[in-house]
């Protein structure tokens, strides 16, 4: 009879051994059940024959057979299981019907979303007519219901929920109390900076408790462009499908262009945003997650282009021409460049020492930063001619803000790779910058319209 | 004894098969049963089975369905379906097939040269 200590041991070896297996794509959770149950019968046969039940445990996993070749065999029979698929099922330890009732408010919370972009029509508003109160009012319709979607997702306290709500009320103020002259600069930095300084309660509703941790935060960078991604693709199926039905009802000579850009398009867009966000939720560690992938494949190749630009500069000598977008193109440049090492930083493994891509990405940045300053110092020596109009203030800031956070993550990247400075450094001082974004969209939205007296 | 490989994987669908015919059955006892038959021969490594029986089972030669033992461990039971007796027959068919050629030429080749031990190291007698 084993003793009990030894019964203890065998479970813990068996458990060891089950863990393994689990760690098998190819393998999954009823054919672990299965092969156990032949292990457990065979360590029972081994110890009724006098083994003593470790030598036995060992016996029995030496004839279960080398298990990178079993791996292969399940993989071979079930090779539809290497491709991860997007089913959304219930992670180990939560019920289905925890699972059901997610999608049920994801759903439902897109339906509210699509219904309320179509609220304001009921009070006369038209979405070509009123198309300025409809683009102020964009993150407004949608935003809310997500962070809502977040806030009981995670069961968050009353405080936060009032703080959120204070936020988005002191938004809808913002955007329609100030006296806007119609399609004037101030209101078109009020569309464009509204959703940017909104992203942050939804931030604090996504993260839940744990907004104040550097982690935290980094998730919610995460969410936020596996959420993009799923956006884009959800859009572009969209496009399809209705390119296609307004085909189809064409044959039968109908018109069905006006419904689709009244109802479909903006209750489809407003509704893909909750139902995207449910996607990156649901499928988490279903499915490899695409940014980190793209930011491999696109930072060499902006670099290079980065380096053949100023390289072709200094050759040249030619000076960059300053003209209306030029500010507006370098700082989308920034922007690419900071998605570039978001991304790269929230894949990253921080304890891997440097590496060649490391090497790239600092290389980016130091071309980046250097063709914006060629930029910023042409649009300074010459800012007295143009004069200081909303948008080329706005422009300045947020490349000064990019600029900033660049160069000192350049800094940050530079002792990493001499190992003076660890890599966590470089994540605290990206998810602490969040901060400045949705601070400086507050500013251009606060501050601009009655600073430039609404023009 | 070591029975090669492609010798192994290729017997596997009969043997289960067959054995499945015999009554219902599970894993290990099919193994046990494989040991049994062949007098220690065939050795399989018992991981290897699963696959094997996870393909016949998407074929739909057997069915599989869960049982819960007096032990109170869940245990996956696998039965022949009626196409997989047929399959058994074919392979049947097939396999007698191969043995009988094996076993003329055994003859042969025995006849031809019978004190010639190994045989196999003969030609292969004119017109054979």
């Amino acid at each position: 009879m084993p003793t009990s200590a030894q019964a203890v041991s065998l479970e813990a070896q068996i458990e060891q051994w089950r863990s393994y297996l689990r760690r098998r794509q190819a393998i999954h959770a009823v054919d672990v059940a299965e092969l156990e149950d032949h292990l457990r019968e065979q360590v029972a046969g081994l110890a009724g024959a006098g083994l003593a039940s470790d030598e036995a445990f060992l016996v029995a996993v030496k004839r279960m057979g080398d298990l990178d070749a079993l791996s292969r065999e399940f993989a071979r029979e079930h090779s539809e299981r290497l491709w991860k698929q997007l089913v959304v099922a219930a992670p180990e330890g939560a019920s289905p019907a925890g699972v059901r009732t997610d999608a049920l408010a994801a759903f439902g919370l897109a339906l509210a979303a699509a219904a309320a972009i179509k609220l304001p029509a009921l009070f006369g508003m038209q979405l070509d007519r009123d198309a300025g109160f409809y683009a102020r009012n964009l993150g407004l319709f949608v935003l809310p219901f997500l962070a809502g979607y977040f806030a009981w997702k995670r069961k968050l306290g009353w405080r936060t929920l009032g703080g959120l709500a204070i936020a988005f009320a002191a938004a809808a103020m913002f955007a329609n109390l100030y006296p806007f002259r119609a399609k004037g600069a101030t209101e078109a930095l009020t569309v464009l900076h509204l959703p940017i300084a909104l992203w942050l309660p939804v931030g604090i509703a996504y993260a839940g408790g744990r907004w104040r941790q550097g982690d935290g935060r980094m998730d919610f960078i995460r969410f936020s462009g596996e959420l993009f991604i799923y956006y884009v693709l959800i859009a572009l199926g969209g496009g399809v499908l209705t390119a296609f039905m307004a085909m189809m009802f064409e044959a039968i000579g109908l018109k069905a262009e006006p419904v689709f850009a009244t109802w479909l398009v903006p209750c489809g867009a407003a509704g893909a945003v909750l139902i995207a966000s449910w996607l990156v939720e649901a499928k988490q560690s279903v499915i490899e997650n695409m940014a980190p992938v793209l930011t491999r494949l696109f930072a060499p190749i902006l670099t290079v282009v980065l380096l053949v630009f100023l390289g072709t500069v200094l050759w040249t000598g030619r000076g960059i021409e300053i003209e209306r977008n030029v500010l507006i193109a370098f700082d989308l440049l920034l922007v690419l460049v900071l998605g570039l090492l978001l991304y790269s930083l929230s894949a990253r493994d921080p304890q891997a020492p440097p590496g060649a891509f490391d090497v790239v990405q600092v290389v980016l940045l130091a071309s980046a930063l250097l063709a914006d300053a060629l930029a910023l110092w042409a649009i300074v020596a010459r800012i007295g001619e143009f004069g200081f109009t909303p948008n080329r203030v706005a422009a300045l800031g947020e490349n000064v803000i990019l600029l900033a956070n660049l160069a000192w993550s350049a800094v940050l990247y530079l002792r990493f790779l001499r190992r003076r400075e660890a890599f966590a450094r470089l994540e605290r001082w990206q998810t602490d910058y969040l901060y400045v974004y949705a601070g400086w969209a507050a500013v251009v939205v606060v501050l601009f319209p009655p600073l430039f007296r609404y023009v | 004894m070591a029975i090669n490989k492609d010798l192994v994987a290729a017997s596997s669908t009969p043997i289960v098969l067959a054995i499945l015919a015999e009554g219902d059955s599970y894993g290990y006892a099919i193994i046990q049963r494989v040991r049994e038959l062949s007098g220690g021969h065939m050795a399989w490594t018992d991981g290897m089975l699963y696959p094997v029986l996870h393909r016949l089972e998407r074929l739909g030669h057997i069915q599989a369905r869960w049982e819960t033992a007096d032990s109170g461990r869940r245990r996956k039971y696998y039965r022949i379906t009626p196409p997989g007796r047929e399959q058994l027959a074919e392979e049947r068919r097939q396999w007698l097939a191969v043995d009988a050629t094996l076993h003329a030429i055994w003859n042969a080749l025995v006849a031809a040269d019978p004190a010639g031990h190994p045989a196999f190291a003969a030609p292969l007698p004119q017109g054979a």
